[in-house]
């Protein structure tokens, strides 16, 4: 349409001459898209570094062999009782190896299995530290330290020396920092653990691991795969745990069930481990967005607000527009354009408000315990939020400036012109 | 010579606040080139049928002709683009937009029309302004001038279209005589030089008596010049 910039030129006209409207108009915008910017980046920072906490430190799929009584006893099988009603008591755990069976060819065809990012061996098992007269229980992990720094975070856990330090390393050991602290033990310092069986081993620690949640920060440590062989006595093809990465998280349940019926092993999938970190997410993202909202319904009164007044004020002007040929269409653009003009400019200068805001949060010193890699406020810097800010602005500018520019558009001219 | 507006027919009605019959049967024709005034006491229907020829108003019975085509019924959009090329109007008050400067009020209805580029537009606004003798305000804001300047501004603008019929609304009400004059002089001029035809309702005997034909109302029907 050709009109436009004679219908923009009219709206800016309006614009600037009422500065002071515009300007107020416009600064609600910029508070409340300002406002949506920071509040969400930071929000969802903080989601993603929640659930990094504890998701990175969970396998996506976890192959390991549960303690658990037979489904079928002995007795079941029996031919001679048939129908007989039987019944046990005290049924007990059935002896079985915690060992998985045929770990290598597993281990190898995962790894060229479509949609897996790495899987790798682990061996777990319990030990004790010793320090002096006191036994710490705890849980020794034997892996390959490198493969899993690939596949997971691993690396950003340990604080001190380093997984390449442990690799190189025929007896070294990264100890969790509640057990160093407890036991006084420093960097370079030996280590001696004892097997339940009461075999003894001097280990020396090459590094410090803390992953924020106490509970294994005061038991685990991490030692080469081979080395827990060695301390448990075991060969090499001895592998307690297989934990799986995949490409894409969501796959998780169905590959998780279909291992568990191919290789018999107990498998369990990252969802199922964490549900409960979905649902922190979703009420965390419902009140970013209920509180961005609630700011913008503001702002859009506002605007409501100051396009009301000011086609009271202009109505002899829209009158007289409408008499020289302008239709009731081309002044609601001249009020709409106004409207959006209003959004444009305020949700722009939004956008850079909350940009500011949110790299001046992100540059805010946040150190804590719980999270070694962390050291200022997390925030989560989107495009997409700024594009979703711009259009919520757009959008809440034009619900806004659509009813009173419908109502210049009905202007009757003749009662205007004939009322003076 | 053939008519610029026919009307036939017109009746109207108020109906709030309660059912008035405003006009009753008026048809009449305006030839074109023609200084036609409506006179009339208040209440007679003269401003309410000129609302009506204007084209602004739609609530009537009857059929409107301008220049020939029958424009009862059309929609609101055709009716605008009829005003905007063919009609310009004159007010008792001016209607400028206050915030635009002289010459952006005159050029509006043209930039409306879209015909003409800008710069020949710029230059007609300049050339109407220059005629009515105020080309010196051209630049000043609508707001900063006085009431007669105002009125000549209004009717420059009423004419950058070179629109088939100027109407007129009182546009001598709110003036003093010296300014008076000055409107009806403009008018005149308009009518002798360029061949406009003239439509103006008015309370001003005198200003209707110099007029080419007068229309005078009385009850909401034309008692004489028909």
């Amino acid at each position: 349409m050709k009109q436009w910039p004679l219908i923009l030129s009219i709206a800016r006209t309006h614009l600037l001459t009422k500065m002071k409207s515009t300007v107020t108009a416009a600064l609600g915008v910029t508070f409340g898209i300002g406002a949506y910017i920071t509040l969400v980046s930071f929000m969802t920072g903080l989601n993603t570094m929640l659930d990094d906490l504890i998701l990175n430190q969970t396998p996506h799929i976890h192959l390991y062999n549960e303690v658990q009584p037979s489904e079928v006893q002995p007795v079941n099988q029996y031919a001679l009782f048939g129908d007989d009603l039987l019944q046990i008591r005290s049924v007990k755990p059935k002896k079985g190896q915690l060992k998985i069976h045929n770990a290598q060819p597993i281990l190898k065809n995962l790894k060229s299995s479509k949609g897996v990012v790495g899987a790798t061996p682990q061996l777990r098992a319990q030990i004790f530290y010793l320090s002096g007269a006191q036994n710490l229980g705890g849980v020794l992990v034997g892996m390959d330290i490198l493969e899993e720094e690939r596949i997971s975070n691993l690396g950003d856990y340990i604080i001190a020396g380093s997984p390449s330090a442990l690799s190189n390393s025929d007896n070294g050991i990264i100890l969790g920092i509640g057990l160093l602290e407890k036991m006084s033990l420093r960097m370079g310092d030996r280590v001696q653990v004892s097997t339940p069986e009461g075999t003894v081993f001097p280990l020396r620690i090459v590094g410090i691991y803390q992953s924020g949640l106490a509970d294994i920060d005061n038991t685990q440590s991490l030692v080469n795969l081979e080395t827990a062989q060695r301390i448990m006595g075991e060969a090499s093809n001895y592998i307690t745990d297989i934990h799986i990465k995949l490409s894409d998280i969501r796959q998780a349940p169905a590959m998780a069930r279909q291992l568990q019926a191919q290789y018999k092993v107990k498998a369990r999938d990252i969802q199922d481990a964490n549900a409960q970190f979905e649902t922190g997410t979703t009420i965390r993202n419902l009140i970013t967005y209920a509180v961005s909202i609630t700011l913008l319904i503001v702002a859009g009164f506002g605007i409501y607000n100051i396009l009301n007044m000011l086609i009271y004020e202009k109505m002899n002007d829209i009158a007289i527009l409408k008499a020289t040929g302008f239709s009731g269409l081309d002044v609601q653009n001249i009020f709409m354009s106004q409207a959006l003009l209003i959004g444009l400019i305020g949700g722009l200068s939004g956008l850079i408000l909350g940009f500011g805001l949110s790299h001046l949060i992100d540059s805010l010193p946040f150190e804590t315990e719980a999270l070694p890699t962390i050291d200022t406020f997390p925030v989560n810097h989107n495009p997409l939020y700024y594009v979703i800010g711009i259009t919520f602005a757009l959008l809440s500018t034009f619900v806004a400036g659509y009813l009173p520019s419908a109502k210049a558009k009905k202007i009757d001219p003749v009662q205007i012109i004939r009322g003076n | 010579m053939s008519a610029v507006l026919e009307a036939r027919n017109i009746d109207k009605f108020f109906r709030k606040p309660v059912e008035y019959h405003v006009l009753k049967d008026i048809s009449f024709v305006l030839p074109e080139g023609q200084f036609t005034s409506i006179i009339g006491k208040s209440g007679s229907g003269k401003s309410t049928l000129l609302y009506i020829l204007s084209t602004m108003d739609t609530d009537y019975e009857g059929s409107l002709y301008l220049k020939g085509d029958l424009i009862t019924g059309s929609s609101y959009k055709h009716l605008a683009s009829l005003r905007n090329e063919y009609i310009g109007f004159v007010f008792q008050f001016h209607y400028l937009l206050l915030e635009f400067t002289v010459l952006d009020n005159v050029m509006l209805p043209a930039l409306k029309l879209g015909v003409k580029s800008v710069e020949e537009i710029r230059y007609d606004a300049m050339e109407k302004l220059r005629m009515l003798h105020i080309d010196k305000l051209a630049l000043k804001r609508a707001s900063r001038i006085s009431g007669g300047e105002k009125q000549r501004v209004a009717i420059a603008r009423a004419l950058i279209n070179n629109p088939a019929i100027l109407m007129g609304d009182e546009p001598t009400g709110n003036l003093d005589s010296y300014n008076s004059e000055n409107v009806f002089q403009i008018f005149k001029q308009l009518r002798e030089e360029e061949g406009l035809s003239l439509l103006v309702v008015t309370h001003d005997q005198d200003f209707a008596h110099r007029t080419d034909r007068i229309l005078e109302m009385e009850d909401g029907r034309i008692i004489n010049g028909n």
